[in-house]
């Protein structure tokens, strides 16, 4: 898929200060015993869950589609891109609406997240990239991963996870002919 | 509309002023003792001078003045409307389009020496004023290579009165008004200066000497000082003839009075006018649609502080107030709905008006008289759907022009009239606006149009077609008819362009067509593109919209076919064997199938066309909905089978399906059918 390039290129560049990533005001969230955080910059809304419509055909890490005050907004599962199990939503789930910039042009996407936690400073906490080894996801998908308190947060790269599911998209038409 | 830059306004009504001189022109060109048209060229042109002018536009003000110049003529009757003049101008017109898209470029040759052969163009077409103009000064370097009529003009000496300054007396002004006259040479004398010591800075010293040349009066000219004539000192002299502008006068110490305009780029050698970025769009509302909209706002802002109201009062909720409430939002929202789309309206009058200037350029390559008659002007079409037209119904009237019309000689032995007539008819039809040109020329040729498709693969030799059908092979990409290629057609690109356009609008082409009567294309094209009307089916769990337009009609699946699984998914409805998409394994659907599943048979076009149309399997047909169509992400809109999504009344996403993908999928599978047969029958 043409998404492996851009993403090693965005890994590189952004590895040699991972201390740079550190947000000072970051939220995190969980999903399946994990712990992520994004900017909370880019973040424009935390929405409980609603109706999710399904796009037959689409990459099943960006196969919904959700109504956030009169737009539609496509919704991401990282779980699908961190190879975790879609449980079923349950109360605590939330859509993370951020809008981030994707080659260029503002993107309105809403993250699916099993639990919001809250909003944190992780400036000065240990950082380091994401391991080479080790890891049973993508590496280029980690930014990187800073220490909290015994834990781990990892600082998921946004722009490659998208970009990939954007090539798997149109690789996975319906099933039409 | 509420553009703040005076020049940008500025040339955004002189466009308007051009198009109403050239409707003016193209009526007078019909009918030459036009005089109210005369008079509205003239208008046309004199305004346009004058703002033109007042806004900086020195070249554009120079040029026009020609043009009015020879309408004056007219207008007082010392000359005739002839058809070159007509012709010239219209070209004239063209240049000053030309010329205010170039507002903001260098100076630019090729616009001059285009300017300049069209002003030639327009002093041949009038004869007997050939004495009569001269470029005026705003053009001073163009005017050198002006057409060189004998030059006639006059030599004025003035000196400003005695406390003329004092007065208000500007003497730039009168310089000005002189300028406005005709060409200008400006030579300043300075010997009434005094010492300085002497000098007074109220006084005016100076005295000019201006050669005016042109048709200007002598009373034009005392017209200009006419509020100080009294006491300041001014000669008139004639100008003889010979003394024309130009290279003999280059060596004296002469001040031009208008400095050419910086000479910055000589190279740029494209004429400007269509590399010049439009600046931002804008449409014209009557005011009284806005005032509609106005008062539809504040009556739902009275409906929301009611709602309001209503929801503060502590869990008492009044079942009834409510009820009211949500009547008067539901009203407002779909009056709101449609007012807000009757701003987008516009009159295809518009668009139709300029394709008479096209007819009348086509008639003269042609050769061939044709009338072009408009009928339904004030049919209102989404603005969007009106820039998408433009170029298509281009492509269409050239068509009909040039293939569907035939020469004089042919028609006279056909028994026609020499004349022929193209017409360009709107009307609005349910949720449709019908669009037709019509010739009545010699109709397509079916023997040809089969050859043609046959040679070219298209379809099979002998194959049985529907007139309907057959006409459609005209839009194939390559394909035409003509065996030469002319200036206007003929080269197989166009139709193809013209059906990918009228595609994108959601629309479709119908062609009917009498062998020796004539052709009609019928442009079928939604009123808007925001707004559709859908029909709302359930697939599995999911629901997806289907455009009304596209629906021919809803079965039930026969049992028989849902027990059958095989490859030949074919309904036999009514005769035609109609190929069938089952939506739930398209989309991979978990849940039982309904037990009666129903069957929306959809089709682009009329149903003669029995290959465009597709059965589309689905559990549930819920009912008919307004949808807002909004666009898929750039995460999605690569699927293809979705042309966009919207949301429902209960504020879940629906997805819109894309008909013509669709059918094209399963015109796909009746080709590999009909393969398939082929096979077994050999």
């Amino acid at each position: 898929m043409s998404s492996a390039q851009p993403a090693s290129d965005q890994a590189t560049s952004t590895l040699p200060d991972p201390a740079s990533m550190a947000f000072a005001s970051a939220l995190t969230f969980a999903m399946e015993g994990e712990i992520f955080a994004i900017d909370a910059q880019s973040v424009r809304e935390i929405v409980e869950v609603p109706p999710i419509t399904a796009v037959p055909g689409a990459t099943a890490a960006l196969d919904g589609l959700v109504n956030v005050r009169g737009r539609i907004v496509p919704v991401a599962d990282l779980r699908v891109a961190f190879g975790m199990d879609r449980a079923p939503l349950d109360d605590d789930c939330r859509i993370i609406v951020i809008e981030t910039d994707l080659d260029g042009e503002a993107t309105t996407i809403g993250l699916l997240a099993e639990k919001v936690l809250d909003v944190a400073n992780l400036e000065g906490l240990p950082i380091e990239p994401a391991p080479a080894l080790g890891m049973r996801w993508r590496s280029d998908f980690v930014a990187a991963i800073v220490h909290r308190d015994a834990q781990f947060v990892i600082l998921p790269s946004l722009p490659v996870i998208l970009s990939s599911f954007q090539g798997g998209a149109a690789a996975a038409s319906p099933n039409l002919a | 509309m509420s553009s703040n830059d005076p020049v940008e306004a500025f040339a955004s009504e002189a466009l308007d002023l051009l198009d109403q001189i050239e409707k003016a022109l193209l009526d007078l060109g019909r009918d030459l003792g036009d005089r109210g048209a005369v008079d509205e060229v003239f208008r046309g042109l004199h305004t346009l001078k004058g703002s033109g002018a007042m806004f900086g536009f020195d070249a554009l003000a120079g040029f026009t003045h020609h043009c009015e110049t020879a309408f004056d003529r007219v207008r007082k009757g010392l000359s005739a409307a002839t058809p070159a003049l007509v012709s010239a101008v219209l070209s004239a017109r063209d240049h000053m389009r030309a010329l205010i898209d170039h507002r903001d470029g260098p100076r630019d040759e090729r616009l001059e020496a285009a300017g300049n052969l069209i002003l030639a163009e327009l002093y041949a077409a009038m004869p007997e004023s050939a004495g009569g103009h001269e470029p005026t000064g705003q053009q001073t370097s163009a005017a050198t290579h002006a057409p060189n009529a004998p030059g006639e003009g006059w030599a004025i000496h003035f000196k400003l009165p005695p406390g003329a300054m004092a007065n208000g007396t500007n003497p730039a002004a009168l310089l000005q008004e002189l300028r406005n006259l005709g060409e200008c040479r400006v030579r300043l004398h300075l010997d009434d200066l005094p010492p300085f010591d002497q000098f007074v800075p109220t006084e005016c010293y100076l005295a000019w000497d201006v050669e005016l040349h042109g048709a200007a009066t002598r009373e034009q000219i005392e017209d200009v000082f006419i509020f100080i004539l009294d006491d300041m000192e001014l000669t008139l002299t004639p100008l003889a003839p010979a003394s024309l502008p130009g290279e003999a006068r280059s060596g004296t110490a002469t001040a031009i009075a208008n400095a050419a305009r910086p000479d910055a780029a000589a190279g740029q050698a494209e004429i400007p006018a269509k590399a010049v970025v439009r600046p931002q769009e804008s449409v014209r509302v009557q005011a009284e649609r806005l005032d509609e909209l106005m008062n539809r706002v504040g009556e739902l802002v009275i409906a929301q502080s009611r709602l309001a109201q209503l929801t503060t009062r502590n869990g008492q909720v009044d079942p009834i107030m409510l009820r009211a409430v949500s009547e008067d939002i539901d009203r407002l929202s779909s009056e709101l709905r449609d007012t807000t789309m009757a701003l987008r309206m516009m009159p295809v009058g518009n668009l139709f008006g300029r394709y008479r200037r096209l007819v009348y350029d086509l008639a003269q390559e042609t050769g061939k008289a044709i009338t072009f008659v408009t009928e339904g002007e004030a049919t209102e079409v989404d603005k969007t759907v009106i820039e998408r037209l433009a170029d298509p119904l281009v492509h269409l009237i050239r068509n009909s022009c040039d293939h569907g019309l035939e020469p004089a000689d042919d028609r006279i032995a056909a028994g026609k009239s020499e004349t022929g007539q193209i017409t360009l008819s709107a009307r609005q039809a349910g949720g449709e606006v019908l669009i037709s040109i019509t010739d009545d020329g010699r109709g397509l040729d079916r023997a040809r149009i089969r050859a043609k498709a046959e040679a070219q693969g298209l379809i099979a030799a002998g194959t049985p077609l529907s007139d309907a059908a057959l006409f459609q092979m005209i839009f194939h990409p390559g394909f035409s008819t003509a065996s030469t290629i002319t200036n206007l057609s003929g080269r197989g690109v166009g139709m193809d362009v013209v059906k990918r356009s009228i595609d994108s609008l959601r629309g479709t082409i119908e062609i009917a067509s009498t062998q020796g009567k004539g052709t009609t294309f019928t442009l079928h094209l939604p009123l808007t593109l925001a707004i559709i009307e859908c029909m709302l089916v359930r697939v599995g769990d999911g629901r997806f919209a289907i455009p009304l337009s596209a629906v021919e009609e809803c079965l039930e699946l026969p049992q028989t076919e849902i027990i059958a699984n095989g490859r030949r998914n074919f309904l036999n409805v009514r005769g035609q064997l109609i190929p069938y998409l089952r939506l739930r394994e398209s989309f991979a659907v978990q849940r039982p199938a309904d037990l009666h599943q129903k069957v929306v048979v959809v089709g682009l076009g009329n149903s003669e066309r029995g290959s465009s149309r597709v059965g589309l399997v689905v559990d549930q047909i819920i009912g008919n909905t307004q949808t807002v169509i909004k666009s898929l992400s750039r995460f999605h809109s690569g699927l293809g089978v979705f042309s966009g999504a919207t949301i429902l009344g209960d504020g879940t996403v629906a997805l819109i399906l894309d008909c013509g993908h669709l059918i094209a999928l399963a015109r796909e599978s009746q080709h590999a059918l009909a393969e398939q047969t082929n096979g077994e029958a050999a």
